[in-house]
């Protein structure tokens, strides 16, 4: 069962919920869908990963699972995990009843604390399985989300194996802190996101920030190119042009002067020597 | 050529080029095509580029062969005649009136930044102006300079620009350069499409693929390839800083936090079902380099520094001197904050290191630094010199080289020059690498394997 027909069905919907895809980025989601293969999206920071997943289950009515990822995170925190607590006040609670009932009582789906990786295996209806910011979980985590994804099944020892009915559409993100092993990587589809085309991100602006004149959008992006082609530390993201826009727009002004530009920099350039950077080389004064 | 050969054909030429392609991936990829339009020619790229390419350093790789592997068009191509070149008329380009007119088309393409008429535009003027004078292979440096595009920015300019200077000529000169980036690209794909007809694919493409940035050879890459190496300096800089700190934390357990693990057992009638154990300090050395900043190390030189000062916190402490024929500290450059463009400029420009020609002098600039900075160097420093020890057949200061070898927990001795160049001509390299380890390091993969032993 797949989500979408054809790759400009696929434009069609992100564009309904207000993603505005490229080529390259419908024809991918629809072939990871087609494929029934997890999709691995890597790029800089605020160039819409997330917003990709979060799109593409609105686009279809999907529920959006999320799994978020940081050091530490373990087997526990992902799939499953029993609750102890409960299972110890169900052992208290049985008083003198023999031993082997209640032992087979407190492993079942009742104690059962079911995490991400696990409910997104469950559910019959049509799920976006998001594993958000892989590169931040430990190489262990790898090891799970590799056996998880290419078979998508689970075995709990006490209650057997527990396949996929309907297999989630799975999106992992990375911000290439870490190389992610190449296993992972063989067994996804792969897309690398990078900024996007000045005319694509003005129509970004447009849908998102009502009200807005399109001269100031191009503008706005215009310059946020012309910042994103410094050697800055770290480059505006979408989010920012965005946040941009709805500043000088709540300012009242309707062109980008080099005044505004350097009165409003703060919002786009977070580093001091970006700052200065960008002063001297755009020449604000 | 039937569609399988030329799959697989493909396949392999990814795998000369050094990308790791699976056999899966090469399956992935097939099956991908029987779910798309195969008239689609970008639709086809892209399901390619998502089952087999999952490296950004590898794209550009990977976009060559493509367009070698799946040309655009045949011959002429649709609707262009090829045009011989004994029948060009012997005028200069610039008097020409049919260059004229080709500029004129160029100059509204510019403008507008149609793509699609941009490659056919660059598909036609490399048919008509590419050809060599004996008629038998193809250039671009005859286009280029036929089309000149650089010499039309400042209409360009004028064009869309109510007024010269600030924020908006900034940006519309960063749009019209990527432009015509777009156009000598799109003029390059072309003219190795007519080769690669002429002489066969594979023999093109083995020709004209460059290796992946990663394993790209300090001392050989160009201007834009050092932009973009820079560029991979600070992402490869946390990916490594990650990585440590895992390996720092890998079977971190230390003793066991007795008021945390008791705390927690509260939750569960004070049975200790979760143990909490302290973190243990990790180690972090101290590091100390001396690097040579002579022309033939320049390249190499900076990126190690702007590495190991990305690296910052993985080390206590993080001093620098460069020397030429003498040695100076250049650790203030590279303060906090500072501009890296900007600190590699001013470390040229202000650090006094030369003392007499200007060209390495190993001996007077490791005496220089134990005069001046004796003390740098202690028993819990690591110890790197970046350098091709190359000495112009100057004196060495073996003896102080080894003194701090000694001194120092680690030294190390990074050289850029493969192997079996050391100890060629003036090159001491195997005098040195009996008295302090030598590693050969020419590019990012090495560096970074290196760093990885470092700390």
């Amino acid at each position: 069962m797949t989500l979408f027909d054809s790759p400009a069905q696929v434009a069609e919907a992100l564009a309904g919920v207000g993603y505005l895809p490229g080529p390259e980025i419908a024809t991918t989601v629809f072939l990871a869908d087609a494929l029934g293969k997890p999709l691995l999206i890597e790029g800089p920071a605020g160039v819409g990963k997330t917003e990709l997943a979060k799109a593409v289950a609105a686009a279809t009515g999907a529920e959006l699972i999320r799994l978020q990822c940081y050091e530490g995170l373990d087997e526990a925190r992902a799939l499953y995990e029993w609750n102890y607590k409960k299972q110890l006040l169900r052992i208290q609670a049985a008083g003198d009843r023999a031993w082997d009932d209640t032992h087979d009582d407190i492993f079942t789906d009742e104690f059962l604390l079911e995490r991400p990786l696990l409910a997104a295996i469950r559910r019959e209806d049509p799920t976006v399985l998001l594993i958000d910011e892989t590169d931040k979980a430990d190489v262990e985590v790898e090891g799970l989300l590799l056996e998880v994804l290419s078979d998508f099944q689970v075995t709990i020892p006490e209650l057997g194996t527990i396949t996929a009915k309907r297999r989630p559409f799975v999106v992992l993100t990375s911000n290439a802190a870490r190389e992610l092993s190449e296993a992972l990587k063989r067994r996804c589809l792969y897309l690398h996101l990078e900024y996007p085309p000045m005319e694509r991100e003005r129509d970004i602006v447009l849908s998102r920030v009502p009200g807005i004149e399109e001269g100031l959008a191009e503008q706005i992006v215009k310059t946020i190119g012309a910042l994103r082609g410094l050697e800055v530390k770290k480059a505006p993201s979408i989010a920012e042009t965005i946040d941009w826009a709805r500043t000088l727009l709540a300012l009242g002004l309707d062109t980008l002067d080099a005044q505004a530009v350097k009165d409003t920099l703060g919002v786009v350039l977070k580093h001091v020597a970006d700052q200065r950077r960008a002063v001297t080389e755009l020449n604000l004064g | 050529m039937s569609l399988l050969d030329r799959h697989s054909g493909f396949v392999h030429a990814l795998r000369e080029a050094g990308l790791p392609v699976s056999v899966a991936e090469g399956l992935d990829a097939v099956r991908a095509l029987g779910h798309l339009d195969l008239i689609d020619r970008e639709g086809l790229r892209t399901a390619y580029a998502a089952t087999l390419v999952k490296r950004p350093t590898h794209r550009p790789q990977f976009d060559l062969l493509f367009d070698l592997w799946f040309p655009a068009a045949l011959g002429a191509g649709e609707g262009n005649a090829d045009r011989d070149p004994a029948h060009r008329s012997g005028k200069p380009p610039a008097l020409d009136p049919e260059v004229q007119a080709m500029r004129g088309e160029l100059f509204e393409l510019l403008l507008s930044g149609d793509e699609e008429a941009m490659r056919a535009f660059a598909r036609m003027a490399v048919a008509r102006y590419g050809r060599s004078p004996n008629g038998q292979s193809w250039f671009s440096s005859g286009v280029l300079r036929a089309m000149s595009a650089d010499t039309l920015m400042a209409s360009l300019l004028q064009a869309v620009l109510s007024e010269r200077g600030g924020v908006e000529e900034a940006a519309a000169r960063r749009m019209f350069r990527n432009r015509m980036g777009a156009f000598e690209q799109a003029v390059g794909t072309e003219v190795r499409r007519r080769i690669a007809e002429d002489t066969g694919v594979e023999r093109t493409g083995r020709a004209t693929v460059k290796p992946p940035l990663e394993q790209l050879d300090f001392n050989r890459a160009t201007r834009t390839d050092l932009a973009e190496l820079r560029r991979q300096v600070h992402p490869l800089a946390r990916r490594l800083a990650s990585r440590l700190a895992q390996r720092n934390r890998l079977g971190d357990r230390g003793r066991l936090d007795f008021r945390r693990t008791v705390r927690a057992s509260l939750a569960t009638g004070g049975v200790p079902l979760t143990t909490h154990f302290k973190p243990k300090r990790p180690h972090k050395p101290e590091l100390v380099i001396l690097c040579d900043a002579s022309d033939s190390c320049q390249s190499f030189a900076h990126f190690t520094l702007l590495l190991t000062f990305a690296l910052r916190e993985q080390f206590t402490k993080v001093r620098a001197f460069a020397f030429i024929d003498s040695t100076d500290e250049i650790t203030k450059y590279f303060a906090p904050g500072s501009d890296v463009v900007e600190a590699m400029r001013r470390m040229t420009r202000e650090a006094d290191l030369v003392w007499l020609t200007g060209r390495s002098n190993y001996g007077h600039a490791f005496k220089t630094f134990d005069d001046k900075y004796r003390d740098a160097v202690t028993s819990r420093t690591s110890l790197l010199i970046l350098g091709d020890a190359r000495s112009n057949y100057g004196p060495l200061a073996l003896p102080i080289v080894r003194r701090m070898a000694e001194t120092a927990r680690h030294a190390y001795w990074l050289n850029p020059e493969r192997p079996r160049d050391w100890d060629t001509g003036d090159s001491a390299a195997s005098t040195y690498g009996d008295v302090i380890e030598m590693h050969e390091c020419r590019n990012l993969t090495q560096l970074a394997e290196f760093v990885e032993l470092l700390a």
